[in-house]
């Protein structure tokens, strides 16, 4: 048995050793820690062919067992041991979370709160799909065909695979596509660069718990794959930033997840008790290392600015980096030291247009981006913007990072902008009436919760079951 | 074919060397540039090239020669009153290069249907080109090599440099839509006409394959050439496109040199092909970069050189805008060769290198 393991490419849930092939680096050491197998798009195109039959494979079940499959899939990633690669070694739950942590950068304790994100979508998918149907009797997708709430009703497969091009920041973004299996729908995933690890784990989770391996298609890729990935698939789910998510937006063929911009907005009701919120707005921003979509990115509020903005730095600006297996560990390395660069220039770049301050500098002690046991990091970064126009009034980064900006409340929400999550901390009536109304909210929550909670049954950004099924009118004579 | 030895072939190859210098330097056959060059070099290669190792005395062949001048300059005296073909190479923007030739192509490609199978390119048949036509060499040696094997060839052009320059513009979907109207007309005289032999682009053969199964369409042989071919696409070819039972042929070559022929794969080759220039008329070195006299060890990654020497046409050292592992002789050749083809630089940056 090789030392180090091979990730070969799944085509229909069978290995393929590529002879072009990558490898894994632990971002402290250097050290190789996994080959992965990359195929070319022509691959890819080749088993699209052949997909409805691997769809075919996954009707045989009826949504009920795929619900059970999923569920023991939950506790196969959470606990099991499984495959890892095709040369004979075995993954434990300790191994995937000393690998993931060891290549993506995430310190072991985020990695775990992202293992039981996913464990608690898989085996919660009943109770998800009740949420995205909104109480739809599965037996009508079994059947094409049934009644809800005394209507007739008729649901056909928009398409007959999901396609993923991944991330590799944040493991639990995985349990987006979760559902699909219950719903029928073969996946057709591109991993993430540095994070082939967690959809191998899910893939090898299902089979083990009996799922078809056919329904999974395993293809680290480049940018032409990728790009067939989308083409292809007649649904597919992309993450990216700004640029690359605007392209897709418009299309309906895709789910797409770029930057969240999740924002935390007091009322003028509230705001004279900013202090009480301290807590819950800096685990906002920098809880999973900053680095979600639902992590909050500006505060905007209608006075204390500064105040406010000086106490998340006096708390947050302190955090530095911690061996990945401290429990205490709150920052994520960089797989990519590249990207750290990056965003921390932009920063800097972005302070030099005058009207801002880096408020955290003072309480950090030393640069923003640092070098710890090996790995790079970003140190959380709270700056004061006087007003929501300055270039990083309403910026997104991979780390802890938000803005404080004061904007009267009568003009928060022509400023905001789109937002993934707003937590809107009041109880004036009238506010709350036009945050309901906005058109730019994904998920909003009223009153002090935080912006990274979600809820499973609850979409938002997208309907899993809206994107995958379409209804049809019906009628039997 | 008999296939001589290193030593051999050595011998060979040094005394075409010496006839070829003294061809385009002699004031009764030469050419005008070749005599002027000479000229005011303050040299005569005639006595001073004697080995393969005196072609360092020449510098890099300069192609801005073959855009700036007039091709009546390369035409050496003893070919003079016979007209010539002008071929054509790059000019995706600006001047193209320009080779003139008689016969070279015909030499070349009558010598490589001697590599092709009876089985896979059955003689006495048709065949069908889907690729750069144009002013390019290729278009007439894919015909000649046709005809040397009795057989008639269909030809469905693409531009190059009108595909290049749509990368270059990232207009994707034009060039997406161009590749799918070349691949239409091959679809069309596949279904209305019997064709066996097959040239193209790996990128259109696997565009062609998509639309139609081309084995049952009849295709038994695909020749192949013009772009990056790295092992694990070659092997998706073989396996996934030609599915291991229609013959493939890949070749490196251009309209300078003529086209090297790549050595039937084994499973030690796990899909690296090998190519080799076909010597005396050309020969190819892999360089170093950094010092162009040296070649690099076997199995490294260096420049391509490339010298053609052919009574119609010399060219010393001209640096291809290629890399390439060197490799050793091999049953066949006599002589080193390159494997692994890419743009020079590959690793470094993106190159456009569209369908071609």
């Amino acid at each position: 048995m090789s030392t180090i393991p091979h990730l070969p490419a799944l085509r229909r849930g069978k290995p393929y050793e590529s002879l072009d092939k990558t490898d894994i680096l632990n971002h402290r050491t250097g050290e190789v820690v996994a080959r992965v197998s990359q195929v070319n798009a022509g691959v890819i195109k080749k088993d699209m062919r052949s997909i409805d039959e691997a769809r075919a494979l996954l009707k045989k079940f009826t949504v009920a067992q795929l619900i059970e499959i999923s569920a023991k899939a939950g506790e196969l990633f959470l606990n099991g041991t499984l495959p890892l690669g095709d040369k004979g070694h075995q993954q434990t739950a300790d191994d995937y979370v000393r690998t993931l942590s060891g290549t993506s950068g995430l310190p072991h304790v985020m990695v775990k709160r992202n293992m039981q994100k996913i464990h608690y979508a898989l085996t919660h998918v009943a109770t998800i799909l009740n949420g995205l149907t909104r109480g739809l009797p599965m037996d009508v997708i079994d059947r094409g065909y049934g009644e809800q709430s005394g209507a007739a009703v008729s649901y056909y497969a928009t398409t007959q695979a999901l396609g993923l091009v991944m991330p590799s920041n944040s493991p639990a973004v995985n349990s987006l596509w979760l559902p699909a299996i219950a719903l029928k729908t073969p996946v057709v995933i591109k991993p993430g660069k540095e994070e082939p690890w967690t959809p191998y784990r899910l893939i090898q989770a299902f089979i083990a718990a009996g799922a078809p391996p056919e329904a999974f298609g395993f293809y680290p890729t480049d940018h032409e794959g990728s790009g067939e990935v989308l083409r292809i698939c007649g649904r597919a789910l992309l993450f990216g930033d700004a640029n690359t998510v605007a392209q897709y937006r418009d299309n309906p063929k895709y789910s797409v997840h770029g930057p969240g911009f999740s924002k935390i907005l007091i009322g003028e009701d509230c705001i004279d008790k900013w202090e009480d919120y301290i807590d819950l707005i800096a685990s906002s921003i920098s809880e999973n290392g900053g680095r979600s979509c639902v992590n909050a990115s500006a505060v905007v509020v209608p006075r204390h600015g500064a105040a406010i903005a000086d106490a998340l730095a006096k708390k947050l600006g302190p955090v530095a980096p911690l061996s990945p297996e401290n429990e205490g560990a709150r920052l994520s390395g960089f797989a990519n030291p590249k990207m750290a660069d990056f965003i921390d220039a932009a920063i800097e770049d972005g302070l030099k247009t005058a009207g801002a301050e880096d408020v955290t500098a003072k309480y950090r002690g030393g640069s923003r981006k640092v070098v710890f046991e090996g790995g790079v990091y970003l140190r959380p970064t709270i700056v004061r913007c006087d007003s929501f126009e300055h270039p990083l009034a309403n910026k997104e980064y991979l780390c802890p990072y938000a803005s404080v900006v004061e904007v009267p409340q009568s003009e928060m929400l022509s400023k905001i902008g789109p937002s993934l999550v707003v937590t809107a901390i009041t109880k004036d009536s009238s506010f709350t009436e036009q945050l309901l109304g906005s058109a730019l909210i994904e998920r909003l929550n009223l009153g002090p919760i935080s912006t990274m909670k979600i809820s499973w049954d609850q979409p938002h950004e997208g309907n899993m079951f809206e994107f995958l099924y379409r209804r049809r009118s019906i009628e039997r004579a | 074919m008999s296939i001589p030895s290193p030593e051999v072939a050595k011998t060979q190859l040094e005394e075409h060397l010496r006839e070829i210098i003294h061809w385009h330097f002699s004031p009764e056959t030469g050419s005008p540039f070749w005599l002027e060059w000479a000229r005011k070099a303050g040299w005569d290669p005639r006595s001073e090239v004697k080995c393969v190792d005196d072609l360092k005395k020449f510098p890099h062949f300069q192609d801005e020669w073959l855009r700036d001048l007039q091709p009546e300059v390369w035409a050496p005296k003893a070919f003079h009153g016979r007209p010539f073909n002008i071929f054509e190479t790059g000019g995706t923007t600006g001047m193209p290069k320009q080779r003139i030739g008689w016969e070279d192509y015909k030499t070349d490609y009558s010598e490589f249907s001697e590599k092709l199978s009876d089985e896979h390119f059955p003689r006495n048949h048709y065949w069908l080109m889907m690729g750069p036509t144009g002013p390019r060499r290729l278009r007439l040696a894919i015909e000649h090599l046709a005809n040397v094997r009795g057989s008639a060839c269909y030809f469905i052009d693409l531009d190059p440099r009108w595909v290049k320059r749509l990368i270059s513009n990232k207009q994707f979907d034009q060039a997406k839509a161009y590749m799918e109207h070349v691949v239409d007309q091959a679809a069309t005289i596949l279904k209305h006409r019997k064709v066996s032999g097959l040239f193209t682009t790996p990128k259109l053969l696997e565009a062609l394959a998509e639309r139609v199964d081309i084995w049952d369409a009849g295709i038994r042989g695909v020749f192949c050439g013009g772009t990056t071919m790295l092992p694990q696409y070659v092997r998706f070819i073989v396996e996934e496109v030609l599915e291991n039972r229609i013959g493939f042929y890949p070749t490196y070559g251009n309209t300078l040199m003529g086209l090297a022929a790549s050595v039937p794969l084994t499973p030690g080759d796990q899909y690296s092909i090998s190519y080799y220039a076909p010597q005396p008329r050309a020969i190819l070195r892999v360089v170093d970069p950094k010092d162009t006299e040296k070649t690099v060890e076997y199995d490294t990654w260096g420049r391509v050189e490339l010298t053609t020497l052919t009574k119609e046409f010399f060219m010393p050292r001209f640096l291809e805008r290629d890399e390439a592992l060197r490799r050793k002789p091999r049953a066949q050749y006599a002589w080193d060769g390159v494997a692994e083809v890419r743009p020079f630089g590959a690793m470094e940056k993106n190159i456009v290198e569209g369908v071609y």
